[in-house]
């Protein structure tokens, strides 16, 4: 296949990011091509969750586009439904004090303010919605949005509905430009592809994608870990369900490790406990100090785990940027050039919006999108001295 | 608990088959403190272990030689024992070695068969002396009752099978098959065909490697004898293409094979039988290691010629390192021993006094190497695996539904086919599907990560390794 191929973009991953980007732009009437060096969700997007919260988000542009991307993925969902394991079954999160339950409330506050649905439960309602959580637990918030899907099958779903021409194990190794600077399309090791527009969909590996391009996006690894258990009946876990001080983790800047976990129960049966967050790079190593660290969280609030045994553990890279906002929309450096990564630890949660915008900022340049995309600008960061 | 006492180094050895064994003693001899850990509740592994049951009953004349090598390991290791030189922990199950801030180890176990309660060794050193595994490819069939591995039919010989007086066929690719068969025939069990894939030509054409290994052809040669004299129909370059039965094993269709590893058509033959035992090789367990960070080389862990691996501190021997049978096990394991003594004990260690050791290992290694080229299973063994055909035990996952991944979802690896089909999630971790699922999808099998070797509670987890 040394033939140069053509088409209107090319979105560079195929992640859950590419994958919805590939599905919005091609239904806006555009003919795309989808590459990746790997298979269909062999990045971060296969070694992740698929928790789709909007829980976890204060009030704020990120907040603003898990709203905007749940509306998309409801209507996915009629049409992709138990394909991708899709399930709304909402969250719960729990104060361990009634100094911690304030706290929450006053953050739902702000949430409700936002457009979020969240319902306070106190005492004995807590345990009508999660009756095996570790007695004495003083209340928390319900939150009927938080969802949840298989990111892998989604990606693979989406991708397959998208009608996208999908180029598995190509790596792109340079970004065409023309004379005055525009994309011209991609330089793969296995031939070039000719497009006017390029989607940066590479998820952790973003960075070095604008960085072909001649573009600096300061895109790092934030580790996490997943305990996956055994199967377990239905319906001992039947939300979402986490400590109020995993919202304060995932907000966190620090590089140490934060452990809160989210504790889920799967269509499959498996109950997963994750996901830790800690910057140390692309260190693959096992780390039983973090993996520790979600157990004793998730026995912490459901004591009955304590004798149900953890199968496997994996872990992934999110994209992580330095201000917890992706990239999204066209990179003024780079005629051509579009960005759709950075999503760090939400970006299952946050492709369909993101797709959706991509595929406006393709068709529709000129015009308003459905959300305003200044905070996500991809050329938002200066550059430091490194 | 802490057991760190000054004085002489520990080395935890985990695997008390032949090269687990012989590593401990050859540790113990040289002045350094050993515990030798496994799951299992007798030392031995899987070849000194499980035959041995049967020898004590029935001591075929073939296999004294061997009883005769076990007997002197346990003696040994009975010695150190009462010496107080070895801690000989049976029943412990280890989950996960880790290596601490210290550049020390702790080995976490779970106690018994219940594998519920933990229990922490702490170590300068491990060596890891965990075995293989069995290998088994699926075939439209596999999965009902009657159906078992290579290995565990020879465990099962401990129990009732033997006073059954059942049909068996054994089938698949590799050395192991010979002595399952005769094992099973001199138990008075019917072996009615002993079906290998690999063909006699194959053989002819590694004669030469072969022929250097005058003990080892000997060992074939006697158990030619006894399938000969078991009248055991050898079944060369064919395979078994389906198991059939409504509720158990009733009967198998086996066929003959092209120079391809194509079922030739219109060789099916029908063989009645209730055991249909099948292997098509072993894979080493790695688990443990990759979880320390251990380079693999393919399958096995990589080690270099004391067989340590790139790990500092970590020591491996056996199959874990390499499928090469019970006497390179042994080799192995003495020369991991000795060199761990040595390090341990701040001196440089002396390769001069292992080179027989040693020259048994290359004589060996290079023996295996030709073994490995000449069994294999059929090129296309894919072919025979219908779309409803279930690959994945423990999630019920289809051929087709395999297939269906590679095809139609964009599935390029097998971390990908079992991410949108659930194979290999199960209880076992892939351990059994991991070859048939990677077969079928068209790619390599890679070991893939478990960083648990064993499942293990939430509760123990959660505590495993805590200062206190
Ligand atoms: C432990 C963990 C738990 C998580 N839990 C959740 C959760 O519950 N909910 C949620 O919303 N998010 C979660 N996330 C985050 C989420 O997984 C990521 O934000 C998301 O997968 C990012 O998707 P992506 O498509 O941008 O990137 P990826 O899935 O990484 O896709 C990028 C693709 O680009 C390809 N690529 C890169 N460079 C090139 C190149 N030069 N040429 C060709 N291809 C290239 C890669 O091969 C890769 O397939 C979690 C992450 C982790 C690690
Ligand atoms: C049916 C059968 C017939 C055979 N016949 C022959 C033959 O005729 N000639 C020949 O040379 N070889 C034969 N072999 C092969 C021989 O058994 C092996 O080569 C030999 O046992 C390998 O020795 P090892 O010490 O490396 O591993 P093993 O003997 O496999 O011992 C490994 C030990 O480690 C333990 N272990 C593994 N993981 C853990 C863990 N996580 N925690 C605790 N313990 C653990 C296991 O319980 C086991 O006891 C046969 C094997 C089988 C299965």
């Amino acid at each position: 296949m040394n033939v140069g191929l053509t088409c209107d973009v090319v979105v560079v991953g195929a992640g859950m990011v590419g994958a919805a980007c590939a599905l919005y732009a091609a239904r806006a009437g555009l003919d795309v091509i989808l590459v990746d060096r790997g298979p269909v969700a062999g990045g971060t997007t296969g070694a992740g969750e698929g928790n789709l919260l909007v829980s976890d988000k204060e009030p704020g542009p990120e907040l603003d586009l898990a709203l905007l991307s749940g509306r998309l993925w409801g209507e996915l969902a009629r049409e992709f439904g138990a394909a991708i394991e899709y399930e709304a079954k909402g969250g719960v999160v729990v104060a361990s004090s009634p100094g911690g339950l304030a706290a929450l409330e006053r953050f739902a506050e702000g949430q409700r303010a936002a457009g979020v649905v969240a319902e306070p439960v106190a005492g004995d309602t807590l345990y009508d919605l999660e009756p095996h959580l570790a007695p004495g637990l003083p209340g928390g918030v319900h939150y009927p949005q938080d969802r949840q899907v298989m990111p892998a099958l989604a990606a693979a779903h989406l991708t397959r509905a998208s009608g996208a021409r999908l180029l598995t194990g190509r790596t792109v190794t340079a970004v065409l430009r023309t004379r005055d600077g525009a994309v011209r399309g991609v330089r793969t090791d296995r031939g070039d592809i000719h497009a006017p527009a390029i989607v940066n969909a590479a998820g952790t590996w973003g960075g070095e994608l604008a960085a072909l391009a001649g573009a600096h996006l300061p895109v790092l690894p934030r580790r996490g870990f997943v305990l996956v258990t055994e199967p377990l009946p239905p319906r001992k876990v039947r939300h979402k369900v986490y400590a109020a001080d995993y919202v304060a983790d995932v907000a966190s800047d620090s590089a140490a490790l934060q452990t809160s976990p989210v504790v889920e129960g799967t269509a499959a049966g498996p109950i997963l406990i994750g996901a830790s967050r800690e910057r140390v790079g692309f260190d693959r190593t096992f780390s039983l100090p973090v993996v520790r660290a979600l157990a004793a969280g998730a026995t912490r609030l459901f004591p009955f785990l304590t004798d149900v045994r953890a199968m496997r553990s994996y872990l992934g890279f999110r994209p992580y940027m330095p201000d917890h906002l992706p990239a999204i929309g066209p990179d003024p450096r780079v005629p051509g050039l579009h960005h759709a990564c950075g999503h760090e630890g939400a970006g299952i949660g946050l492709a369909t919006g993101t797709g959706h915008l991509i595929a406006q900022a393709l068709t529709a340049p000129g015009k308003t999108p459905d959300l305003d995309l200044t905070p996500f600008r991809p050329d938002r960061f200066t550059e430091e001295a490194a | 608990m802490t057991d760190r006492e000054p004085g002489q180094p520990r080395l935890a050895v985990i695997g008390a088959g032949p090269a687990g064994l012989a590593a401990a003693i050859a540790a113990a001899a040289r002045g350094v403190r050993v515990t030798l850990l496994d799951s299992a509740a007798e030392a031995g592994g899987q070849f000194y272990r499980q035959p041995a049951a049967e020898l004590r009953a029935r001591r075929p004349q073939a296999l004294h030689h061997e009883w005769r090598t076990w007997e002197r390991l346990r003696d040994g290791l009975d010695a150190h024992v009462r010496a107080g030189a070895v801690r000989h922990l049976t029943d412990h199950h280890v989950w996960l070695v880790e290596r601490r801030a210290d550049g020390r180890f702790t080995v976490h176990a779970l106690l018994g068969p219940e594998q519920e309660d933990p229990a922490e060794v702490c170590a300068d050193a491990v060596l890891l002396a965990t075995g293989g595994y069995e290998k088994v490819l699926p075939f439209p069939g596999w999965t009902l009752p009657g159906v078992i591995t290579a290995g565990g039919a020879q465990a099962m010989l401990k129990g009732t099978l033997a006073t059954a007086g059942r049909r068996a066929v054994v089938a698949g690719t590799g050395p192991l098959l010979l002595p399952v068969a005769t094992g099973l025939a001199s138990a008075g069990v019917e072996v009615a065909a002993l079906v290998e894939s690999a063909g006699p030509r194959a053989f002819a054409g590694r004669a030469r490697a072969l022929a250097a290994q005058p003990g080892k052809v000997a060992e074939g040669a006697r158990y030619g004898a006894r399938l000969l004299r078991h009248r055991v129909r050898l079944l060369a370059r064919h395979t078994v293409v389906e198991a059939h039965g409504a509720d158990r094993l009733e009967a198998v269709t086996v066929a003959a094979l092209d120079g391809a590893g194509r079922v030739r058509p219109g060789t099916g033959r029908r063989i009645p039988c209730d055991t249909l035992a099948v292997g098509h090789g072993m894979l080493p367990h790695t688990d443990l290691a990759e979880t320390l960070g251990c380079r693999l080389d393919g399958h096995a862990v990589h080690v270099d010629d004391e067989q340590r691996t790139d790990v500092p501190g970590v020591w491996a021997a056996g199959e874990a390192t390499g499928i090469g049978g019970a006497a390179l096990s042994l080799a192995e394991g003495h020369i991991a021993g000795r060199s761990a003594a040595a390090r341990l004990r701040g001196a440089r260690p002396e390769p001069a006094e292992w080179a027989a050791a040693a020259r048994t290992r290359t004589r060996l290694r290079a023996f295996f190497a030709a073994l490995d080229s000449v069994y294999a299973p059929p090129a296309h063994w894919a072919e025979q695996v219908t779309d409803d055909t279930v690959v994945c035990r423990c999630e019920e996952v289809t051929g087709g539904a395999i297939r269906a991944a590679v095809a139609e979802l964009g599935a390029g690896d097998a971390r990908t086919v079992k991410l949108l089909t659930r194979a290999g999630m199960g209880w076992c971790q892939g351990r059994v599907c991991g070859p048939g699922v990677a077969g079928l999808a068209g790619c390599e099998l890679t070991p893939s990560r478990r960083p648990f070797a064993r499942p293990v509670p939430l509760g123990v987890l959660a505590a495993a390794g805590e200062d206190d």
